[in-house]
């Protein structure tokens, strides 16, 4: 038997030309929850990668905990035990995740809510371990600079360490948000309406699964590849030998910096 | 306990300082008394304890026993009623150290920000100075250094000696009561170690208060007061620079200075 290509081509195109508005409206979900999980990771793992460093073994023991119980367990697990499980496990007298949830003038699932949650803490994890590592890739002698001249440790992390070590976690960094945009597909396994959900409904609607996956897949691919334009460009002004007399690769970690430096 | 200082213009009191690393003890008892004005020049072999030293002065390292007053006030400790030491709380100690310059035997000047940003840092995010305020600063210490050329550079486009001399600049511009130089020409080409010198002999005539770790005789011959020999975490001799170069008491002082001469 020979085996042969066997797709309609035409819903695939229309999938990809002209999609109606549910899915610009899953599509524009999937990109929100990739990005405030992101943020939201970024944030936890930065917390997280202090506490590592901190001089108090039991916070050190916690951040090590974090790091271990998320990384060694599976994403999908973490995502039903936050959405169908955190409720129960602490016991809390109101729906920490309700059906829906005014914020902001949108109405949110709550399924969309402990998704987020969910991706946000795993990814902290990652990014926790990514932080470290820039900031550990950073000479002491710059901290020791900087408390020598009366800085307090809090301080020469935010204005010395943190816009070095920036420069390692910055392309990690790409990566994992690139892993994020694909992660959040699984939550359409609680009932977000995101790409891969609206993939599946047309499916189960029309057994056609051939041309609903790939056309889904090709949008994944879209943003994946946006997101790859985007970071090439963060990299490239990072790139030790883009150097310019604007002083060059340290130049562009503090443009990359939060606030302005003075 | 021991006494207060006798002498009120002693700016800086170390007694009976002792420092372990593990199992190895690196300060054995280190006491030194120096005054204000004064230009103090440490020497001694590798590993005798010399940067450790400098480093429990502005708390850098703790310190296992001794007390260390900077300026009257005991450095990184209190006294508790029990006659034990408490540490203080990191913020009194990032205080204490702002009044003292530390100049890196590597620069460690930060390489994301111009000399003048380096500079300005500590006076506008520590002590809180208007930006304006610190350039005007940061520029005339620029100039004392022979760097006013060079405010916008970033550290990569500098020389060793330039950094250097951008580094002493930087821990002059928080205003110290004393600066402490950790062999601040041994890392830099022959061709520089002289501009650096000159800045420091400078800062000496100009009465700043200095400890100065280096092996450079020439620079204790002309502006140190006094030169102290380290060796095995003790200091072994002290006296005024002629000393040294004229009858050293010990044979290990001989046998260093004979060494480095
Ligand atoms: N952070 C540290 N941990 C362990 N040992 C150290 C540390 N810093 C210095 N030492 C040890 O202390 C001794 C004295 O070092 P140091 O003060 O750097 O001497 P010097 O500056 O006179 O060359 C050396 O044996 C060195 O290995
Ligand atoms: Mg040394």
């Amino acid at each position: 038997m020979v085996p042969a290509i066997n797709a309609d081509w035409s819903i695939v195109a229309e999938r990809i030309f002209s999609p109606d508005a549910i899915f610009w409206r899953a599509l524009a979900t999937t990109v929100t929850i990739a990005v405030v999980a992101q943020v939201a990771g970024v944030l936890l793992g930065l917390l997280s990668a202090l506490a590592g460093l901190s001089r108090f073994w039991p916070i050190r023991a916690l951040a090590a905990a974090y790091v271990l119980v998320i990384r060694g367990t599976p994403l999908i697990v973490q995502i039903f035990f936050v959405f169908y499980g955190v409720n129960l496990f602490l016991g809390l007298p109101f729906n920490l995740f309700p059906r829906e949830v005014e914020i902001l003038g949108l109405t949110i699932p709550g399924a969309a809510i402990a998704g987020t949650v969910a991706l946000a803490i795993n990814e902290g994890a990652y990014m926790s371990e990514i932080i470290r590592a820039g900031i550990q890739s950073v000479d002491p002698g710059q901290m020791e600079a900087a408390l020598s001249v009366g800085m307090t440790r809090p301080l020469a992390m935010r204005r010395i360490v943190l816009p070095q070590a920036a420069r390692v976690i910055v392309p990690p960094l790409g990566n994992e948000f690139n892993g994020m945009i694909k992660n959040t597909s699984l939550l359409a396994f609680i009932g977000v309406y995101e790409m891969f959900f609206d993939a599946e409904v047309h499916y189960s609607t029309t057994f056609k699964p051939v041309e609903y996956f790939l056309a889904v897949a090709f949008w994944y691919l879209v943003l994946t590849t946006i997101w790859t334009l985007i970071q090439m460009q963060i990299e490239r002004r990072l790139n030790p030998a883009e150097e310019t007399r604007e002083g060059g690769v340290m130049a562009r970690v503090r443009r990359l910096q939060w606030g302005r430096a003075h | 306990m021991e006494e207060p200082l006798a002498s009120s213009s002693a700016i800086l009191d170390a007694r009976d300082v002792h420092k372990r690393f593990g199992h190895n003890e690196v300060l054995r008892g280190v006491s030194l008394q120096v005054q204000r004005g004064e230009v103090v020049c440490i020497i001694g072999p590798s590993g005798s304890g010399k940067t450790t030293f400098l480093r429990c002065l502005n708390h850098l390292e703790r310190i296992d026993s001794g007390r260390i007053e900077v300026d009257g006030k005991m450095i990184g400790y209190r006294d508790c009623p029990n006659g034990t030491l408490a540490e203080l709380p990191a913020k009194e100690v990032a205080r204490q150290r702002a009044e003292i310059g530390f100049v890196f035997q590597r620069f460690n000047l930060w390489p994301h920000m111009t000399a003048l940003e380096n500079i300005i840092e500590a006076p506008v995010h520590v002590r809180g100075e208007r930006e304006r305020d610190a350039v005007a600063v940061a520029e005339r210490l620029l100039a004392r250094v022979g760097l006013q050329d060079k405010r916008d550079a970033y550290p990569s486009k500098l020389s060793g000696g330039q950094q250097q001399r951008v580094a002493i600049a930087r821990a002059l511009a928080m205003r110290p009561k004393l600066m402490l130089f950790d062999e601040a020409t041994s890392a830099l080409d022959p061709e520089t170690v002289g501009e650096v010198l000159a800045v420091m002999a400078e800062l000496a005539a100009d009465g700043m208060t200095m400890i100065c770790v280096t092996h450079e005789m020439g620079f204790a011959r002309e502006a140190a007061n006094r030169v102290v020999m380290m060796d095995q975490g003790v200091i072994l001799e002290e006296g005024p620079p002629q000393h040294f170069f004229t009858n050293p008491t010990h044979e290990r002082t001989r046998q260093f200075l004979s060494k480095i001469l």
